[in-house]
């Protein structure tokens, strides 16, 4: 069995996969990308000292989300796409595990984050990707009716 | 150019027009037919506006001291020069601008700034755009497809993001703004989304100028193909070719022009331009929320009137979920107040407060950096008294609003001269 590499660099694998956001350490703003300074206060993080990396809860709110029809070829539709608040930090990320329709999602919902295989490479080694599933079991799609819908497409 | 900073800095003066000689006038506007233009290239499209807007105002392309033009797809070629080859080449100072959506509201603020400063006497701003099929616009974030996964990029990415992780596709990324809106104030679902979207084809019906002038019903937007929920595809705005162009003038050049000119000026009371300030989540979702709600600020303190004086508002409903959050943002009702705002009957064209009487983009079309001036030109032609069918009777103030995801929001506040 090969590798795992996370899609991103804020995924960080092991037992308990979570995200990881870089958090200015003047004024407390969070963001995931690389930062050259902070685009709320401004400091500088010319040495790698003004940003800590901190761990986000890997439960959240869903406070938007949308579900999209339409998408470049490889990404399988229709998905939820949505924004996920984890302990005050808003996170980007897709809904899954889920019925991709209106009366399975909705904003206000409780969801937590789970991972899973999105791909081999040519050496064995697996990326990793995360999104956020319904917390409330009943509301997730279980792996029979994932097999069923897959075995019709 | 002498003269107009030294009556500019006397301040205060006033003509007949009771333009003081710091003030901006729109002297001449046009849009052209928005659609399938494909006999058409940019240029062409970029000249029929120009020349158009020359005509309207009396003047030639050698009355114009500054030219500004805004484009997206052909940014890197100079579509400014590339006019100029066409309608008359000069010298003058070319800016050749972009800003995602609010390109063409760029453009006319530049085209201001410059006069205003004592640059130019005439500026001549132009938006042109020719995307006609081209599909969804996205953010474009893709990671290269090699045979091992190499973490590239600001967020060290193995795989294109885009699907993966939530979407960047436009109709995506505005829905999640209008559901947002309705998860924090509530009322906002699919019908009403897909009603905002009905008011503006029914609009379009009186619009010659629109991609598509054909009233929709709400079964028919409702039923359509959905594209990223709740958006179905009438309810997201049409990527068509068009262009729309603008003369800017100061009060020293307009008391020079003749009365009838001078009569069918429209004060731009208000130009003002902002970006997101940072806020939690703005790179997460983009914030369309406080730069417009900044902007309308800032307009409606220059221009020294309120949201309750405006006649009519053309704003950027890119999608139908964006009109929502809008009407918010541009303080046509109270804070969380949009959904009643709408359900009141105001933001229809017989209402108090008619929204996007053009048709808006969604049926209009959206031709990016034409956008911002089209409609600058559909709220100055109400102003004119010249609108037609769909003339907003007596109509003396009004806004136009845009916004490019990135982001930036224009603003622009017009007045009627007398």
């Amino acid at each position: 069995m090969g590798e795992a590499i996370p899609l991103v660099d804020y995924l960080v694998l092991g037992n308990d996969p979570h995200l990881e956001a870089n958090e200015c350490v003047a004024c407390g703003a969070r963001f995931f990308d690389r930062r050259n300074a902070c685009a709320s206060c401004g400091a500088i993080n010319s040495d790698g000292s003004g940003f800590k990396r901190v761990e986000l809860p890997a439960t959240g709110e869903l406070t938007a989300f949308t579900i999209v029809s339409f998408a470049a070829p490889g990404i399988e539709v229709p998905f939820v796409a949505g924004v996920v608040k984890c302990g005050g930090t808003s996170v980007r990320a897709n809904i899954v595990n889920v019925s991709p329709d209106p009366e399975h999602v909705a904003t206000g919902m409780q969801v937590s984050l789970t991972t899973f295989g999105i791909g081999e490479d040519s050496e064995g080694t697996e990326a990793i990707g995360f999104g956020y599933e319904p917390a409330d079991e009943e509301l997730r799609i279980t792996d029979d009716a994932i097999e069923k819908a897959e075995a019709n497409s | 150019m002498s003269d107009v900073a030294e009556a500019s800095s006397s301040g205060g003066e006033t003509s007949q027009t009771g333009a003081a000689s710091d003030q901006m006038w729109i002297v001449g506007i046009h849009m052209t037919k928005f659609g399938k233009r494909p006999d058409d290239d940019v240029v062409d499209l970029a000249s029929e506006a120009a020349l158009g807007a020359l005509d309207d105002a009396g003047m030639t392309v050698k009355d114009v001291g500054v030219l500004a033009a805004g484009n997206l797809m052909y940014a890197a070629h100079g579509v400014g020069q590339m006019l100029q080859k066409q309608i008359g080449q000069t010298g003058i100072p070319v800016y050749n601008v972009v800003n995602a959506c609010a390109t063409g509201a760029t453009a006319l603020r530049t085209a201001i700034m410059s006069v205003r400063s004592g640059e130019a006497d005439v500026g001549l701003a132009v938006g042109v755009e020719k995307i006609a099929g081209a599909g969804l616009l996205s953010g474009g974030s893709r990671a290269s497809d090699s045979p091992t996964w190499e973490a590239s990029g600001r967020f060290g990415a193995v795989a294109s993001t885009d699907g993966r992780i939530g979407t960047e596709i436009m109709p995506g990324v505005f829905a999640q703004i209008g559901m947002e809106y309705g998860h924090r104030y509530g009322g906002a679902d699919f019908e009403l989304f897909a009603r905002i979207s009905e008011k503006n084809h029914a609009n379009s019906v009186l619009n010659p100028l629109a991609a598509y002038s054909k009233a929709m019903s709400l079964e028919q937007i409702m039923g359509d193909v959905m594209i990223a929920y709740p958006n179905t595809r009438p309810m997201c705005s049409a990527n068509c070719d068009g262009a729309a162009a603008a003369v800017v003038v100061n009060g020293t050049t307009l008391k020079k022009l003749s009365l009838e000119q001078q009569r069918r000026a429209v004060k731009v009371s208000a130009s003002v331009l902002t970006t997101d300030p940072w806020e939690e989540a703005c790179q997460i979702l983009p914030n369309v929320n406080t730069l417009t709600k900044n902007a309308a600020e800032t307009a409606y303190e220059a221009a020294g009137v309120g949201p309750q004086d405006l006649d009519l508002v053309e704003l950027h409903d890119c999608f139908a979920t964006a009109e929502l959050v809008h009407y918010d943002n541009l303080g046509l009702c109270s804070e969380g107040g949009a959904v009643d705002f709408f359900e009141s009957g105001a933001p229809f064209r017989d209402g108090s407060m008619p929204v996007n009487v053009s048709g808006g983009l969604e049926s209009k079309g959206h031709p990016i950096a034409a956008t911002g001036i089209a409609n600058i030109w559909e709220v100055a032609t109400h102003m004119r008294g010249e609108a037609g069918d769909r003339q907003i009777e007596g109509a003396k103030v009004g806004l136009a609003h845009v916004i490019g995801l990135g982001s930036a929001c224009g603003v622009h506040i017009l007045e009627r001269a007398a």
